[in-house]
């Protein structure tokens, strides 16, 4: 359960920062993407897999949020 | 002697690898690589911020070497305790030039050594109450500070002194912010961590001071300089630059900064990152707090320069982009002359590196603007997303070494033979002995600044006048004497 950093970069795509691990990385699709739902699973552009709890509404990025890890991608 | 191929390159480390016992090969292996600008990520292919092999020669320092060499010393206006055995503050006191304006001892403190010189007594029954003591002795004698951190060595985690609550209780005492910092020497693989925990203590204890108190008047036009120590006067020359296209800095961190430009960091515009290793953690705290967005800029060198003003400036409204290019054509003959004086003279010439978190890969366009080349790189404490960043400023087929031993870079420069080499203190007499041009890059050498357009001109002059420098014609090396010595040697042995 890693503490994710996500924000916004200059394109609009979502960008994935983990502390501990160095990781900076953008993601390529997130599972819900809309005014109404975000979160669900995240895939990374290093192919390795995430997944947020979905919630109600975008959140305030930039924002720090607890992850799962579902698959490393390797 | 022509660059190398990435086949001999390969061959190359293989062949430095040799030496090692399997164990240390396979983990030095991974830490060793030929730059391939077509990789994204790094991780491909090195490793990097690992602990350090047992028995090979590193040049790491500790987690109190980040914090209070590095985060918290230049702090001016603030007294930092170095807390715990008297050697490590005195060995490290004002080595790393970090300039500042100020009476040192009166209202400055930055070249000063305050320690509580622990001694068994202290290690046995504890040090909280020498540590309560010597605050309140610094109070009575250095009135004008405007706070204390304190920067704990080994011992205080060791013995687990509570500093957080004698630190709490001073704070109420004397009315001024006191910091404790846990940067003790054994946590982390490098300075790395200390850093990473000076970063924190910062967030913790002194960022949110003046939360909710607006009397600060700001403008659409403030910003930070973050990560530029002002080594040599660095972030002096680098400072003019940002306020003659129309910047408002609030706030140096930590060159020739004070505990109240920190405090006042949150209310500005945007951050401005030039030490990206030592200072992203606070840039990122404040970006998810504060929304305060941030960059890496990059002053070393007039291409870089140009290219981070115009970065800088995309953020702001046109009257700083017409500063910003005002700024470049002001310039421009100054530099013009440099490179014209200079480029001759140092043209082909080929550099290795090796710095600490930010320059092997930051210094890469000020060679290349002199004519020079970068054929090796690497860092002493990098991480991942440093690495990331260096693929692309660097040359296929390039070397990069993270966290190199002592034995691996006299090999690869014995075999590369670069004309100049970049790097610390502890390898400068090794290589100058050895009949190689070198610099000290960490502190300029006793020169500097060398950022911002003043310091390109110091950079190139400190470039020609080391490699140029007659002396190297005399020195006399094993494998570059005339046949005769060749003979003696091998007879000799």
């Amino acid at each position: 359960m890693p503490s994710v950093m996500l924000k916004k970069n200059a394109e609009g795509k979502l960008v994935f920062y983990v502390p501990k691990k160095d990781l900076e990385e953008v993601a390529e699709t997130v599972e819900f993407d809309t005014p109404e739902k975000w979160g669900g699973e995240v895939l990374l552009s290093d192919g390795s897999k995430y997944y947020f709890e979905p919630i109600d509404g975008q959140p305030d990025f930039p924002v720090t949020l607890r992850a799962k890890r579902i698959d490393s991608g390797e | 002697m022509a660059a190398l191929t990435k086949e001999e390159t390969e061959a190359l480390i293989q062949e430095v690898l040799e030496i090692y016992p399997e164990q240390a090969r396979k983990d030095r292996a991974k830490h060793l690589a030929v730059n391939d600008q077509s990789l994204e990520k790094s991780n491909k292919c090195i490793t990097s911020n690992r602990k350090s092999q047992p028995g090979v020669m590193t040049i790491r320092g500790c987690a109190y070497a980040g914090s209070k060499g590095v985060v918290w010393g230049p702090i001016k206006d603030m007294i930092h305790i170095s807390h715990g055995p008297v050697g490590c503050g005195q060995y490290s006191r004002a080595g790393r030039r970090n300039y500042y304006v100020g009476t040192t001892g009166i209202n400055t403190f930055g070249t000063m050594n305050f320690t509580s010189d622990f001694t068994e007594k202290d290690i046995v029954f504890g040090g909280d109450k020498k540590l309560a003591k010597i605050m309140n002795e610094i109070e009575e004698l250095f009135p004008l500070n405007k706070g204390i951190s304190i920067q704990s060595e080994c011992p205080i985690g060791l013995i687990g002194d509570d500093i957080e609550a004698v630190a709490k209780k001073a704070n109420k005492e004397i009315g001024k912010p006191v910091v404790p910092v846990r940067c003790e020497g054994f946590r982390g693989v490098s300075q790395s961590l200390g850093h990473h925990i000076a970063n924190d203590a910062i967030r913790d204890w002194v960022l949110e001071n003046r939360d909710g108190d607006e009397s600060f008047p700001t403008t659409p036009y403030d910003v930070a300089v973050i990560g530029d120590y002002n080594i040599g006067g660095d972030a002096w020359a680098s400072r003019t630059l940002l306020e003659e296209m129309g910047l408002r800095v609030v706030a140096q961190w930590s060159g020739d900064g004070t505990i109240a430009e920190m405090e006042k960091t949150p209310k500005v515009k945007l951050n401005l990152i030039h030490c990206y290793r030592s200072m992203n953690y606070i840039a990122r705290h404040m970006e998810e707090k504060y929304k305060i967005p941030w960059i890496e800029y990059n002053f070393f060198g007039p291409t870089k320069i140009a290219e981070s003003l115009r970065k800088i400036a995309a953020l702001f409204d046109e009257t700083i982009q017409a500063g910003a290019e005002k700024v470049i054509a002001k310039y421009q003959a100054e530099y013009d002359a440099v490179i014209a004086k200079y480029k001759p003279r140092l043209q082909g010439k080929r550099v290795m590196l090796y710095v600490g978190g930010l320059r092997p890969r930051h210094v890469i366009g000020a060679y290349e603007d002199l004519g020079m080349e970068v054929v090796g790189t690497g860092y002493e404490f990098g991480h991942n997303d440093d690495y990331d960043r260096t693929i692309k400023e660097m040359g296929n087929a390039t070397l990069i070494y993270d966290d190199v031993t002592g034995y691996e870079f006299e090999e690869f420069v014995k075999r590369v033979q670069p004309d100049l080499i970049g790097s610390g203190i502890k390898e400068k007499y090794i290589f100058q002995k050895m009949g190689i041009p070198f610099r000290q890059m960490h502190s300029w050498d006793y020169s500097g600044p060398y950022h911002g357009y003043d310091g390109f001109a110091i950079f190139a002059r400190d470039m020609d006048m080391t490699l140029n420098n007659p002396c190297w014609k005399q020195v006399k090396v094993p494998w570059k004497t005339d046949d005769t010595s060749k003979v003696a040697v091998a007879a000799g042995a």
